[in-house]
């Protein structure tokens, strides 16, 4: 083992002293310890790993929320002002959803995949690419283009979390619904988001995606 | 002493008459019984019917009324709901009846490729139905009835 620490003053580059640190670091953990006893670091460890994991999922939960997402002006001017509008905002059930419902997947390994993805909107952020209403205009295509896309991949799983086909009582929709429903739902051969799109958002120019004018 | 008197009997009638007015309430059939100073509670809203079924237009060149709900359905000049039903090469698809060809006339009677601009914005003639109660009740007779009226059985 190395012993740069005891040297006053190192001339190698910052390099070498990185790896002589990290080869002295790794000689401290690959050996056993001399002061703590076994049960000690097991404790200690179990204790530290719940502190973290605990602390991380309520730091990934805060940012799971609507609260979190309408922080920033361009979500509660622009998308969360166009939500109110909508029957998953209002209803006369009073069950709504929030950003996250449809737009974070539930299952936490598709969560996380989401979140890291979601560091572009970040980088977003940081450099006003829609801190405006009309940069926001401008990218809107984009954004819901991004959006559709990504229910499309999963097959509607956001819109499914609720609105499950096996749990659709198609004598209760109205025969439009129910036809719709029956043809292209239960057949496998269309998802929510090809004929739903728009439902809780304004529509960006609409021309030339399919099924639209 | 008659001159007072008069003076008295005049000032009671005016005190009745101005009485009488603040009294009176102007009933019409669409605000009801609401005085005009003030502001009526707001009509209850009716759901909208909602089915498939065409409805018989009561004259040739009556814009079709809508039979089901368009809530939320949004008409802009970025999209239009009732296209992805409606447009011609939609219909297949969605069973539904096609936009009229008088909606691809241009204003001098020149037919477009696409629709119209001045017909794109549906619900400007085409409305969704409910169950409302006219406040002014309509007289309205079909032609039909009209000329079966003059002579029964007669030509349409």
């Amino acid at each position: 083992m190395t012993t740069t620490a005891d040297e006053p003053k190192d001339k190698r580059g910052f390099i070498a002293r990185a790896w002589d640190f990290a080869l002295e670091l790794w000689g401290v953990l690959s050996r056993p310890s001399t002061v703590f006893a076994l049960g000690t670091l097991v404790l200690a460890g179990f204790a530290a790993g719940v502190i973290f994991w605990g602390g991380f999922n309520t730091a990934l939960e805060l940012t799971n929320t609507e609260k979190f997402c309408t922080g920033c002006h361009e979500m509660k001017d622009n998308v969360f002002a166009e939500l109110k509008s909508t029957i998953h905002f209002t209803n006369r059930s009073g069950v709504r959803a929030t950003c996250p419902d449809c737009h974070v997947p539930h299952n936490w390994t598709d969560k996380i995949a989401r979140k890291m993805q979601a560091s572009k909107e970040v980088w977003g952020k940081i450099f006003g690419t829609i801190d405006t209403r009309e940069k926001f205009l401008d990218h809107r295509l984009e954004l819901a283009a991004h959006e559709w896309a990504r229910f499309k991949a999963n097959d509607s799983l956001e819109c499914r979390n609720c609105h499950s086909a096996d749990s659709m009582d198609i004598t209760k929709q109205s025969p439009r619904a129910s036809v719709a429903h029956q043809r292209f739902l239960f057949t496998g051969e269309k998802t929510c988001i090809d004929c739903h799109k728009g439902i809780a958002h304004h529509l960006p120019d609409m021309r030339g995606v399919p099924g639209w004018q | 002493m008659l001159k007072r008197t008069g003076i008295v009997l005049l000032a009671l009638a005016m005190a009745a008459g101005t009485a009488t007015l603040t009294a009176q309430t102007v009933t019409s059939g669409l605000r009801g019984p609401t005085p005009l100073s003030d502001e009526g509670p707001a009509p209850p809203m009716l759901p909208n019917r909602n089915t498939s079924e065409k409805e018989a237009r009561n004259y040739p060149e009556q814009p079709p009324v809508i039979p089901h709900s368009i809530d939320g359905y949004q008409i802009d000049l970025n999209s239009n709901k009732c296209l992805s039903c409606h447009a011609r090469s939609r219909t297949s698809e969605s069973q539904a009846p096609m936009v009229s060809i008088t909606h691809f006339m241009d204003r001098d009677g020149q037919f477009l490729a696409s629709i119209s601009p001045r017909r794109f914005f549906c619900t400007e003639c085409h409305v969704p139905q409910n169950t409302a109660t006219p406040p002014v009740s309509n007289d309205f007779v079909d032609i039909d009835t009209l000329l079966s009226r003059a002579s029964p059985g007669g030509r349409r």
